[in-house]
């Protein structure tokens, strides 16, 4: 998928990230602010590099500010991001590029 | 070296404090400890113990680099005593201070920067919350900071390890002989309990008031003969502040799962019966399974002999109604109990180490049937944390935790098995302050487990509808849900030791190392 | 289209609304035991937020394990242009059961019906394992509610909105219960007439335990299954009032030994405690014990 415009999604409430996307250049650009960082940094950026790949998407600037969200609400998150920079709000592909 | 805990305690380390590493939490009972006293300067005028300033007072007891003064934590997040005093210390130009307060928090935020340029270069208090247990953990503080438990405390002072050159004792009401009241002031709080070592044990002791009171002053927590200097100020604390444990009962419905689970668990088990005794923290949960219980000594008809610790309107209540026979208070955290302790006559003022010293003739800890504590970590050694977060910055204090933890018959930490994706429930604890071989039972609101060293226990609640289960079950529904945490990176600098209560070191406590992602 | 969900009849004393765009509120709210979880898209989700809620509930639906609780989904109503990607969504995290909100006809469940049944064939879930409820939200929802209870074999049941409900009725939520009177006992009659399960709407103020209490008590004695409920303090005074008590229990007990063993003997006269007692006495005995196996207070051999 390709990232066209700016998009958002989630909040900074605990338990859940906020999700940044933007165009990159050309790679994947990933910055993380995390209250778990210590604990679970190269988690959250495992998982959103495989979120990433699942989608499709290699060229995003993405950045998390997590307030201890789980693995499955990271995923959300970055769904939601990307879906909304390309505007698609209907026929997800629930179970495939979506799990 | 490895101590009784597992935990690798570097040799530098004991070499720099001439300490052992833990063995046991019963391994000096019946040694013989000859206890250490202090200096008096002889007083024969009878006049005015009182002094204009801080400043004054400094003076007169011979402030000068690298001495230790103490301080009491009765005012909790109100407390301007330390600051006061510490600020003058630093105005004076004096540098190398040890600190050795019962505790300390957030209200001594304004005191970070006098670590960094040097007048404070050691701490021992029961804990630092705030920013000061921040800066610690990034490497502020020049020296250590050694974090002991209330009866730990008592023990180093009296023993003569923790040598206090100047006591500050601030005291809602002081008269100008030197008698102290924790009641009748403009920042009551209740009882004196943990300046009572220090006022005994000190070389020189200054009593800080808002509030001076014609002599003689009763009733009297702290008497006149152990003062030296008396000095008021406009104000020695903020009581909206000192009574801030004053919390309504809780309606969090995850706190009263637990606090259902503890109550029934007490009830079903063979300490509850006639005269027994008790401690309880003043976290929701600790405070709603006390009300849980009173229902059940309602319908058994159970009364409890003694109510143990720090004090809040709960424990007032049950005293009140004639639940509970008497109480020894330590400390008040709400203005219920403040004002029980002044006027209620099987309400208590006990000193620290009548509470919890490890070294006397025994102290009410050992006396106690049932407490219950909280906890940041628990691990499957049924280890505790409560000093150190999970993300290896020191946040909170031993308080009476080893203590009440060694005494007790029954120790039952409550605690849910995560906070957010931190997994309270845990292999090992990032910092062990209470060893699990006085951890009898933990309470989540997974279900409970019990140490395996007491079948007796899990024989008692086998025919129980309580979900009991094991401690290692509960470490992996936490990470079936956050995932396996990984280990908190360090670096090698030792900024603090957590001390047991019987001087050895339970654990060290590192540098923080700041996080970046790896390659 | 046939239902070959079996626990289309199961135990709903209480059925619990959680926000779906809450990752808080997603993670582990089975510890406080209702019976059923609402994960709501509708109502509770703001409308910025609707098609992340989505992302947020197939994760959680799909990742975590809700311990036996039944999961609910609430869907966006059919006058939306939400509602058939919800369901696209639901049927592919293997949700139980779709609440359909302002319901008003048995053409409305068959709509959905139709789109539930393509979802679960696009993404491979048996045919006829997804449950339906309806929620009944105006005058006309339940002055119909026979013909939608009877609308599809997936239709567990019907539950009252008293919220919207009672705002077309033009009244309020009173708290005496008098405006929902007639809906409550209507729905009821045609719920049990249709064979299927009936739910009553929310209580929305929560310090007031005693009125809460009086309703469920209310609700308990008018026939109802459940109650929906918005916070877990509601829980335990639900699951109370809908265990049988011990003498509902024991006399149950002697009813159904009494009636079998007569039976067995070929005799057609049953006396309990020295009382004549009628054969339609045995499937309410036998729906208590069921009731009080649920609620975890029968450990007898029935």
């Amino acid at each position: 998928m390709e990232i066209k415009k700016p998009a958002i999604a989630g909040t900074v409430e605990s338990s859940d990230c906020l999700v940044s996307v933007e165009p990159g250049d050309g790679k994947i650009d990933f910055s993380l602010e995390s209250s778990v960082a210590n604990q679970f940094g190269h988690q959250i950026r495992k998982v959103t590099f495989e979120t990433l790949e699942r989608l499709g998407v290699d060229n995003v600037k993405i950045s998390i500010v997590d307030k201890g969200a789980l693995d499955c609400t990271i995923k959300a998150r970055i769904e939601g991001a990307v879906y909304r920079s390309a505007d698609q709000y209907k026929d997800l592909p629930w179970g495939g590029a979506i799990q | 070296m490895i101590n009784a805990v597992g935990r690798d305690i570097p040799e530098e380390i004991l070499k720099q404090t001439g300490k052992e590493v833990f063995q046991g939490s019963h391994h000096f009972d019946g040694a013989e400890v000859r206890t250490e006293s202090h200096h008096i300067k002889i007083r024969n005028d009878g006049g005015s113990k009182v002094l204009p300033s801080i400043h004054d007072a400094l003076v007169k007891c011979g402030i000068h680099d690298g001495m230790t003064l103490s301080f009491h934590h009765h005012f909790r997040n109100g407390d301007r005593v330390l600051n006061m005093v510490i600020e003058e210390c630093h105005n004076m130009g004096i540098r190398n201070l040890t600190i050795a307060a019962s505790s300390m928090g957030p209200q001594n935020d304004p005191i970070v920067p006098y670590l960094d340029d040097g007048t404070i270069t050691n701490i021992r208090s029961s804990g630092v919350r705030g920013k000061i247990g921040k800066a610690i953990s990034e490497g502020h503080l020049q020296g250590l900071a050694i974090m002991a438990s209330h009866g730990g405390r008592v023990r180093a002072i009296k023993s003569g390890e923790v040598k206090i050159d100047i006591a500050f004792i601030g005291a809602p009401t002081a008269d100008d002989y030197g008698n102290l009241g924790a009641n009748g002031g403009r920042a009551d709080c209740g009882v004196l309990s943990y300046a009572a070592p220090d006022a005994l044990h000190a070389e020189k002791v200054v009593a800080i008031t808002d509030t001076l009171v014609p002599f003689p002053n009763f009733p009297q927590q702290i008497k006149g003969i152990y003062v030296d200097y008396v000095v008021a100020v406009d104000s020695i604390g903020d009581p909206t502040k000192i009574a801030s444990g004053a919390a309504k009962p809780t309606t969090d419905q995850r706190k009263l799962l637990m606090a259902k689970y503890c109550s029934d668990f007490v009830a079903a088990s063979p300490y509850f019966k006639e005269g027994f005794t008790y401690q309880t923290g003043v976290g929701g949960a600790s405070i709603a399974s006390t009300k849980f219980l009173a229902d059940e000594m309602r319908n058994r008809n159970i009364h409890m002999a003694l109510g143990i610790g720090g004090m809040a309107k709960p424990m007032c209540d049950l005293l009140n109604e004639g639940l509970i026979r008497e109480l020894v208070d330590t400390q008040d955290f709400d203005l219920e109990a403040v004002r029980s302790v002044a006027e209620n006559p099987h309400h208590h003022f006990i000193m620290a180490g009548e509470y919890a010293s490890p070294l006397t003739k025994e102290s009410y800890v050992n006396r106690l049937d049932i407490v219950i504590l909280g906890a940041l970590e628990v691990d499957t050694h049924f280890n505790v944390n409560v000093v150190v977060g999970s993300d290896g910055y020191i946040t909170g204090a031993q308080g009476g935790h080893p203590d009440t933890a060694c005494g007790a018959k029954c120790t039952i930490i409550i605690a849910p098995i995560m906070q957010g994706r931190i997994p309270t429930i845990c292999d090992d604890c990032t910092t062990v302050t209470t060893p699990g071989e006085d951890v009898d039972v933990v309470v989540t609101d997974y279900g409970i487990a019990i140490n395996p060293k007491r079948q007796d226990l899990i024989e008692a609640m086998k025919d129980t509808d309580l979900p009991i289960t094991t401690i290692e079950h509960l470490r992996d529904i936490a990470y079936s849900i956050t995932g396996k945490p990984e280990k908190v990176q360090f670096e090698d600098r030792v900024v603090g030791i957590i001390e047991a209560r019987d001087g050895t070191i339970m654990d060290v406590v590192r540098q923080v190392k700041p996080f970046s992602l790896e390659d | 289209m046939t239902c070959i969900n079996p626990n289309k009849n199961r135990l709903r004393r209480s059925m619990m609304f959680l926000n779906a765009q809450k990752p808080s509120l997603l993670k582990d709210p089975y510890v406080y035991k209702a019976d059923s979880l609402m994960f709501d898209l509708e109502d509770a989700v703001a409308a910025s937020a609707k098609d992340t809620a989505r992302f947020s509930l197939y994760h959680a639906l799909t990742t975590l394990d809700y311990r036996g609780a039944e999961k609910v989904v609430r869907i966006n109503g059919l006058d939306t242009d939400l509602w058939e990607e919800d369901i696209r969504c639901v049927v592919a995290c293997g949700a139980d059961t779709i609440r359909i909100p302002k319901t008003e006809s048995a053409d409305m469940v068959k709509a959905v019906e139709e789109k539930v049944e393509a979802a679960e064939k696009e993404f491979g879930r048996p045919v006829g394992s997804t449950l339906l409820m309806a929620a009944l939200e105006s005058a006309r929802g339940v002055m119909n509610c026979y013909e939608i209870c009877k609308s599809s074999d997936r239709m567990i049941g019907v539950a009252l909105s008293g919220g919207d409900y009672t705002k077309d009725l033009h009244t309020t939520i009173t708290g005496t219960g008098v405006e929902l009177m007639g809906a409550r006992q209507h729905m009821v009659i045609a719920a049990r007439a249709a064979g299927v399960q009936c739910f009553d709407t929310v209580w929305t103020n929560l310090d007031d335990m005693e009125g809460f209490k009086k309703d469920v008590r209310t609700i308990k004695m008018m026939g109802f299954d459940g109650k929906s409920i918005i916070n877990p303090r509601q829980i335990d005074i639900v699951h109370e009032i809908f265990t049988p008590t011990r003498k509902e229990i024991i006399f149950a007990e002697k009813v159904i030994r009494e009636i079998d063993d007569k039976k067995a003997k070929g005799i057609g006269v049953f006396t309990v405690d020295g009382k004549m007692i009628d054969i339609a006495f045995y499937d309410g005995a036998k729906r208590t014990i069921a009731l009080a196996k649920a609620s975890g207070v029968y450990k007898g051999d029935l």
